[in-house]
């Protein structure tokens, strides 16, 4: 054991010939396509509009930017102590519903954040039935919602989940063990916890805020329920309102910059996972006595505000709405359903392409694979369709004018699951490479010493040592490609309406409680395998 | 479950290929699959139109639906926001299989006919329906139906008496009691830059300061909010779309909300007033069949259909207004070609910037 | 400190898993569990440590109560090191700072400096500035044990240290240990389920098995002393012989009617089994007593024969290596017993005769 981690840390493993060279060609090949947004948005960059880009420079993007700062830095912040508190309190501690609290804290993963925001706003805005109480029983007026804190409050409590998540795995399978040896040496549970589980902790924990910060970054439909201008409602508003399309993908280009910026840091946190291997055998929780209560209603309160309130606003309005299902309902259920579960597969199996190609030829080329796999989850749904969409088309077009020649490219599915894919590889990408990482070269070697090479070793050796990460991969997935839109509305084709065309539908012209159906729909698929996840994870904890 | 999920995407996937039931989109009658219909540029589904439309598609299938019971043409539709389905219209180019595209917002019209996406239609019907300020001066694309963007208030606190035009909003006597909608929604774009066209970009600017000074709390994300601020008296009055009023009042017959109609003085400039409406794609295969289509949303029953699902005004003055409405009584427009509110738009939204209008 | 374990019970999920375990270390002893897996032992070690609670019994240092029915002192406060299995050392910290964290109530020289002398203890002194991956798997273990003992506890628990390490590291591991813990003056209590690195490092060794602490004592005794058959399989090789008690001082044996060197417990006429280690029998080529050789496993410097007496039972012996014998050939041996040690048969008669260990 402690010769394996050295092993993958000095990585001088003999490097696979052959096969290998097959993957790295491969992994390129599906690269490609995250390229094309890529160079259409620095393609843009080409063609600046200098008065447009005068006035926002003077007049927006100032603001802008100071936004999007504090955004990040509060939504970071609050996501990292929501996040690492939870996950102690569930790992290292015993209290009453522990075992309920434990997958029940992830579930809020599946709520998209313009829900959250619609619920908070409509539940504690000046001109809700709850404020309206409040100010006439008490004379209390409740602070406004419509605010940088209301929604700092929003983007947490959807978000935290992805601190949460790995904070808990590393604090059950190293942190109880470093609070452990820490007391041990005299420290009490609190300084133990601070100098000993949370340090160990933190790379997972940062890995964590690195993803809930992508997602604040690229967040526009929480942000525009709030009006606040982030760099995202900026490139909708030179797209929009300028009516200016190269000027938006100029603004995103910048986007992109600062998303760089955070998956630099975010390679850096992963080398340090990659030295934190202690204690494989699970510590004792420690029971809270009478103070665990306190825990108990902590949890509750998450729970009651990320998850319980968002829910039943839903269902107050969709119960009022009924009628608004039919057949077409049932398709659009179905639609959305297939289109996830294909994207999910294809997605996750060109994950594993890549983050095979990099395991077995680790160099230059595959890191950049990589690195351009994160890339396509920062651009906004958006600009990503419309950067992967038009140029596809004027290409199709073109050689359709010049050659006659019909190009089968859009139209049909395999634009919409090539953007999917490129959108989501990140995504898919984390836990399929983590779950290679645990794949021992011993296990491989052993293997082919044995005769079995190739897709005999995929399936017997591979595969079942990597389903779990394939089902996480493919879970998660499943469940953001249910709750997009931009991307789903611009490039389906005829007759593959989803939920989330439905709610977009509805939405745009403020029909809110409509839209209610459809979104608490896509909130219930979400979680059904947001449960099945984290329920399979929780019983192995 | 889970080992089933890899099967099943692939079954899934191959499906696709193989051409998917448009029945939702199209109707009863079996479609084409939709990668054919939609990549043979050329004229690959008979008698069907091809249809690109932001318009809410709980507002426009009725239509679709009541067009093929009564003409047998089928619809095939696809909808978007405008700029999206505008780029994608671009990037078609002449193998684009839309015939006909519908918007809500005469500034996505304008932008539509910009760039080139639109061709110009010579049409009896429509010229004797649609008044002229609700159309392209050059023919390419015309308006259905019309939403009033005027100021609501609360009676009690802001009488009637007390507001006159959008302008005077600005007066400091209205101080702490506004409520507007944030500057990002088109529609109050579309408002500001037909200012301009009347006004002067000074005098509007000046305008859109004194609204922002007078605003009770931050630019709300969507009317309904400025509608509900004023029911619970965090404003007292504001600037929305009629129909929207008209839902929140079937929802709450007591609403303490009503309808002013401004700059209704002699030589006033009359209410704002936007579209929704549609042209024919400058690369659809079948322009006469596509014409026959608008034309027809401009008649009678459909104009009924258009405005009535969704509490507008019908843009053809022959047909009466839904029963609701009325009680709001009649109001001047104003008369400005609506393709104003597009071509100063961009201006619009630079000058709400500059007002720290947000 | 003097470690007293008193009637002590421990188990898990509710289920006593070790009943009864009583013994006493004294200060700068070393004591080790030995058991196989799942006995409880590791259990019994968290439970001197404070991280398990006791399901019954006492534990108490130099006569103050640790923990018992109504009190629970705290890890922290016991003054107890541990070292863990994993090592359990922070990966983001140096050696040097993960030998001094546990001296955080000392100003930072001062704490630096007493790391340097326990990491020179143990070897490591060049090793203070490498972050723990940097080093051998022994060497964290080393540093471990650094950490533990830099805070001057009054008692140090091992839990299977070595069980990660390569198995010709353990030994020489172990002796490093016990010489770096014997130059302290700190006692220590082991837990480990090999045979070998408890009698390196211990002085008394408790053996633990089917839920009960069977005998604590030290290597030698529990090798030349068993309490009973458990220990006496469990600790070191050898055969059990049918036997009949004569009178107190004597029983009849295969091998002749023998004599006791300490009054026998049982009454005359008793079915007992005698245990014969494999250096009682010695190989004597003019030894009147011929057996045949039926298995043959050389050890380096000596031969472990498995003999056949002509009663039909086995037994081994422990012949320097030059003895070469083949199978199936006749050797003499003759009995060479300080202790006489018999346990009771009790209707045990299906496996009497039978080797063990």
């Amino acid at each position: 054991m402690q010769a394996t981690a050295e092993h993958l840390i000095r990585q001088d493993r003999p490097a696979t010939a052959g096969a290998a060279r097959w993957w790295v060609w491969l992994a390129v090949l599906l690269t490609l396509p995250s390229l094309i947004p890529l160079l259409a948005t620095a393609g843009a960059l080409l063609r600046p509009d200098a008065e447009i880009i005068g006035h926002l420079w003077r007049y927006v993007l100032p603001q802008v930017a100071g936004n999007t700062f504090w955004l990040l830095l509060w939504v970071g912040a609050g996501t990292a102590v929501l996040g690492t508190a939870l996950a102690a309190l569930v790992s290292l501690c015993e209290f009453p519903g522990r075992r309920l609290f434990a997958w029940l804290l992830v579930l809020p993963l599946a709520m998209p954040g313009y829900v959250l925001a619609v619920a908070f706003i409509g539940l504690f805005d000046y001109s809700s039935p709850l404020a309206g109480w409040l100010r006439d029983g008490i004379g209390w007026q409740l602070p406004e919602i419509r605010s940088r804190a209301g929604l700092v409050a929003v983007l947490t409590l959807t978000l935290y989940p992805y601190v949460y998540l790995v904070a808990r795995e590393a604090f059950a399978s190293q942190g109880a063990r470093a609070m452990e040896a820490a007391r041990a040496l005299g420290m009490g549970p609190w300084r133990a916890f601070w100098r000993a589980s949370v340090p160990m902790a933190r790379p997972w924990i940062a890995g964590g805020v690195l993803l809930v910060l992508m997602e604040t970054l690229a967040d526009f439909g929480a942000v525009s329920a709030f009006n606040y201008d982030t760099f995202a409602t900026a490139i909708y508003k030179a797209w929009f309102g300028l009516f200016s399309t190269d000027t938006a993908l100029q603004i995103a280009g910048v986007m992109l910059l600062v998303l760089l910026a955070l998956v630099g840091m975010e390679v850096v946190t992963r080398r340090r996972q990659a030295f934190t291997a202690i204690g494989t055998a699970p510590a004792a929780r420690r029971p809270l006595g009478r103070r665990g209560w306190w825990a108990t209603a902590a949890c509750s309160l998450v729970v009651l505000l990320a998850l319980l309130l968002p829910l039943g606003q839903l269902g107050w309005y969709a119960s009022g709405h009924l009628a608004d299902h039919d057949t077409r309902y049932f398709a659009s259920i179905r639609n959305a359903l297939s289109l996830s579960a294909m994207a999910a597969a294809l997605t996750t199996a060109a994950a594993f392409v890549i983050a095979l190609a990099a395991r077995e030829r680790p160099g230059p080329l595959t890191t950049t694979t990589t690195r351009i796999t994160t890339l396509g989850y920062g651009l906004p749904g958006s600009l990503l369709a419309i950067g992967l969409y038009v140029p596809v088309a004027s290409f199709s077009t073109w050689v359709f004018e010049r050659h006659g020649i019909e190009l089968l490219l859009e139209g049909g599915l395999l634009l919409l699951l090539v953007a999917y894919g490129i959108r989501f590889l990140a995504v898919a990408h984390a836990p399929v490479s983590g779950g290679l990482l645990r794949i021992r070269p011993s296990l491989v070697e052993a293997s082919r010493s044995m005769g079995v090479t190739g897709a005999r070793q995929l399936c017997r050796v591979h595969w079942p040592l990597l389903r779990g990460s394939f089902a996480t991969a493919a879970l998660l997935v499943f469940v953001d490609t249910m709750k997009e839109m931009p991307i789903t509305l611009m490039m389906r084709p005829f007759g593959w309406d989803t939920l989330a065309t439905r709610v977009f539908e509805l939405t745009s012209e403020g029909e809110y409680a409509r839209a209610a159906l459809p979104s608490l729909a896509i909130a219930l698929v979400g979680l059904v395998p947001v449960i099945a996840l984290t329920r399979r994870r929780g019983n192995a904890a | 479950m889970r080992k089933l999920l890899l099967p099943a995407a692939i079954l899934f996937a191959l499906s696709a290929c193989s051409g998917q039931d448009t029945a939702p989109a199209t109707g009863d009658a079996a479609a084409p699959s939709a990668g054919e219909s939609a990549d043979t540029g050329a004229d690959g589904q008979g008698d069907g139109l091809v249809v690109y439309t932001s318009r809410n598609e709980q507002l426009v299938k009725p239509l679709f639906d009541r067009y093929t019971e009564e003409t047998g043409v089928e619809i095939t539709y696809m909808t978007d926001k405008a700029p999206p389905l505008m780029e994608r219209l671009k990037a078609e180019g002449s193998r684009t299989p839309a015939d006909v595209f519908i918007t809500v917002d005469a500034g996505n019209l304008w932008q539509a006919a910009n760039m080139d996406l639109l061709q110009p239609i010579e049409s009896e019907v429509l010229e004797a329906n649609i008044p002229d300020n609700l159309q392209d001066p050059e023919n390419r694309w015309f308006g259905l139906s019309v939403r009033a963007r005027t100021i609501i208030h609360n009676p009690e606190r802001a009488p009637a008496s007390e507001l006159s035009t959008y302008e005077d909003l600005a007066d400091p006597k209205w101080k702490g009691r506004l409520c507007l909608r944030t500057s990002g929604a088109v529609y109050n774009q579309s408002l500001v830059a037909t200012m301009m066209a009347t006004l002067g970009e000074e005098e509007t600017e000046r305008v859109v300061r004194g609204w922002v000074d007078n605003l009770a709390a931050a630019p709300m994300a969507n009317d309904n909010a400025v509608i509900e601020a004023i029911a619970s008296g965090r404003c007292d009055v504001g600037i929305t779309n009629t129909y929207y009023l008209g839902r929140a009042l079937k929802q709450d017959p007591e609403l303490p909300v009503t309808v002013f109609w401004p700059n209704q003085a002699e030589g006033g400039r009359g209410v704002h007033v936007n579209v929704s409406g549609a042209g024919v794609v400058k690369h659809s295969d079948q322009p006469q069949a596509a014409q026959a289509f608008i034309e027809w949303l401009s008649g009678g029953t459909a104009q009924e259909l258009f405005a009535g699902e969704n509490l507008e005004y019908p843009a053809n003055p022959e047909v009466p207004m839904a029963e609701l409405i009325q009680a709001w009584g009649e109001y001047r427009q104003d008369l400005i070609n609506v393709s104003q509110a597009g071509a100063m738009q961009a201006e619009a939204v630079k000058l709400m910037d500059r007002a720290g209008y947000r | 400190m003097r470690l007293e374990i008193d009637n002590a019970t421990v188990g898990y999920d509710g289920r006593p898993v070790l009943a009864g375990a009583t013994l006493g270390l004294e200060q700068g002893e070393i004591g080790c569990l030995l058991g196989p897996s799942g006995a409880g032992k590791t259990t019994l070690l968290r439970a001197v440590a404070g991280f398990e609670p006791l399901m019954g019994g006492r534990i108490s240092a130099n006569g103050e109560v640790l923990v018992d029915g109504r009190i629970h002192l705290p890890p922290e406060r016991r003054r107890i090191g541990m070292v863990f299995q994993d090592h359990a050392l922070l990966p983001h910290l140096s050696v040097l700072d993960n030998v001094r964290f546990g001296l955080f109530r000392e100003p930072r020289r001062k704490a630096e400096a007493r790391a340097r002398e326990v990491l020179d203890l143990v070897g490591l002194a060049d090793a203070a500035d490498r972050l723990p991956h940097q080093i051998s798997g022994g060497q964290q273990q080393r540093v471990a044990l650094a950490r533990a003992l830099a805070p001057q506890p009054r008692l140090v628990l091992l839990d299977e240290p070595f069980s990660s390490l390569d198995p010709d590291l353990r030994e020489r591991l172990a002796v490093q240990v016990r010489e770096a813990l014997k130059a302290t003056g700190v006692g220590a209590l082991m837990v480990t389920h090999s045979q070998a690195e408890a009698f390196a490092m211990a002085d008394r060794i408790g053996v633990i098995g089917e839920g009960r602490l069977q005998q604590w004592a030290s290597a030698y005794d529990l090798y030349h002393l068993p309490a009973n058959r458990f220990v006496a399989g469990f600790v070191g090789e050898g055969a059990l012989l049918p036997a009949t008690v004569v009178d107190d001082w004597h029983v009849d044996t295969p091998f002749g009617v023998l004599s006791a060197d300490h009054r026998l417990p049982d009454p005359p006429g008793t079915a007992v089994e005698m245990l014969l280690r494999p250096d009682d029998v010695i190989h004597d080529d003019d030894a009147p007593l011929q057996v045949e050789v039926v298995r043959r496993h050389f050890r380096g410097a000596d031969f472990l024969y498995t003999l056949r007496l002509a009663s039909g039972e086995l037994v081994q012996a422990l012949v320097p290596s030059h003895h070469d014998h083949a199978r199936g050939q006749l050797i003499g041996i003759r009995l060479d017993l300080e202790h006489v040690i018999v346990f009771d048969r009790a209707g045990r008669d299906e496996d009497s005769g039978s080797l063990i260990g």
